[in-house]
């Protein structure tokens, strides 16, 4: 029988190593896996390699991991919020090295590594400062830039439902990168608000399927990153 | 300069105003972050368009009464959406491939540079302190259809938008359309800059003398 669910957050991010390479589901706090960030700086890994979005809000969330400096490198194609400085000081100090990608390259990225193409050609930021030191291409008469896919070790995901299979749902904006992450990833973490047994899901309404996903961890009522930045919530 | 720019041309809405007469029913649009989102508000009557935003939702509507939103339902700029009927969520490749696969009718973006070649400049005036963030802005100029920009006419110290060659990071070469600031509207043509409308009390010599490129008037 499969059972991919696992018993607590701790437990669903035990085995991640230092120097580790984890995609964390997100777009701003919609889809953000605060739960398992959190579990994860409780488990006290360092030196990651965070493949992101942004780099979080306030002091909860990616920015409580990023602020307890365990991310020794972020690779994000908008690391800036009005309510955090937490990413700036890191980043200006040296601690974090930032690789800034073109969101649309930064997702193609990730679903090319999931989906088995080594690089693709993109038009995305041909003659920008970002396309400079990469191989160009003419391919009918336009230039495009070669980009490499991105594989990570781990894929913290956030969804709203999940079945025993590890197939996932999803909450409207909040899906964002979390499909493709799960295909991206060594060993792909989901934390959903139920979990319910394998045929309860209509098949023709799975988002990603039970083949991308190791692990599901039921947080049946996750946290708004929003809700507990307006609180003055700080983690740990 | 001031005391001309409020008494002639146009105010940030009419300037969302009169991009929003040109986009035809129908059209899928993305609209930037800042005034771009003024479109949204004055679109003609009896046209329909349909907003993309590109962390994940077609068919994107205005945004809910306070404590009626879900934090999951947010627009590119991280506020809280509404999803209009008819509307469809999709993950992020799903997304930029509609951008890049040139599926988007129309992208309308904010400037911090154009230049008279249709180079944008719109992510990083490049000072070494910044923290640098581009977000979607690339993807979005190389894969459109057509590319608008809206910005005023000059930055806040009266220095020309509307260059030569763009000084701060490129954001895509040869990308930008047409430009709706709050002295005229200008298309960016094989010749460079041209006029297509003054604003209300603009002449085009005072447009001429704002703008550090040559410009050509309305045919």
């Amino acid at each position: 029988m499969i059972d991919k669910r696992v018993s607590s957050a701790a437990e669903a991010v035990a085995d991640v190593r230092d120097g580790a390479t984890v995609m964390i589901g997100g777009f701003g706090e919609a889809g953000s896996p605060v739960e398992l960030i959190h579990a994860l700086i409780d488990q006290g890994v360092r030196g990651l390699t965070v493949i992101s979005n942004n780099t979080g809000s306030g002091e909860v969330g990616l920015a409580a991991l990023l602020k307890e400096k365990r991310v020794s490198k972020v690779i994000c194609s908008f690391p800036r919020t009005a309510n955090s400085t937490v990413f700036p000081e890191l980043y200006r100090s040296g601690f974090t090295e930032l690789e800034l990608v073109p969101q649309g390259t930064l997702a193609e990225r990730i679903r090319a590594g999931g989906a088995g193409i080594p690089a693709f050609f993109t038009p995305t930021g041909v003659g920008t400062p970002l396309g400079e030191g990469k191989e160009l291409r003419t391919i009918d008469g336009r230039e495009y830039l070669l980009e490499y896919g991105l594989h990570a070790d781990f894929a913290l995901i956030k969804g709203r439902a999940a079945d025993t299979h590890g197939n996932v749902l999803y909450n409207k904006t909040a899906r964002n990168f979390g499909p493709i992450m799960a295909m991206a990833a060594k060993t792909s973490v989901v934390q959903v608000e139920h979990i319910v047994a394998a045929g309860e899901l209509d098949p023709e309404t799975i988002v990603t399927p039970g083949i991308f996903v190791s692990r599901v961890i039921e947080i049946a009522k996750p946290a708004h990153e929003s809700e507990l930045v307006a609180a003055g919530v700080t983690y740990p | 300069m001031t005391t001309e720019a409020s008494t002639i041309g146009w105010t940030r809405d009419e300037m969302a105003q009169r991009l929003a007469l040109d986009i035809a029913n129908g059209l899928y649009v993305n609209l930037g972050i800042g005034i771009p989102e003024l479109v949204a508000k004055h679109v003609p009557e009896g046209r329909t368009l349909i907003y993309h935003t590109e962390n994940g939702l077609l068919g994107m509507g205005p945004s809910p009464r306070d404590g009626d939103g879900d934090p999951e339902l947010i627009n590119a700029g991280k506020r809280q959406v509404s999803a209009n009927p008819g509307a469809a969520y999709f993950h992020h490749a799903d997304s930029f491939s509609m951008i890049r696969g040139g599926h988007l009718d129309l992208s309308v973006l904010g400037a911090l540079q154009v230049a008279q070649n249709g180079d944008l400049a719109n992510w990083s005036t490049g000072e070494p302190d910044a923290i640098p963030a581009v977000g979607g802005a690339m993807d979005l100029v190389a894969g459109v259809k057509m590319v608008y920009v809206i910005t005023q006419h000059t930055t806040k110290t009266g220095e020309p938008k509307l260059v030569e060659s763009c000084t701060y990071p490129l954001t895509g070469r040869g990308v930008v359309d047409r430009i709706y600031t709050d002295l005229a509207v200008i298309d960016v043509t094989p010749d460079g800059f041209q006029v297509v409308e003054l604003g209300p009390g603009v002449e085009f010599e005072t447009v001429k003398a704002q703008t550090g490129a040559p410009l050509r008037p309305a045919p």
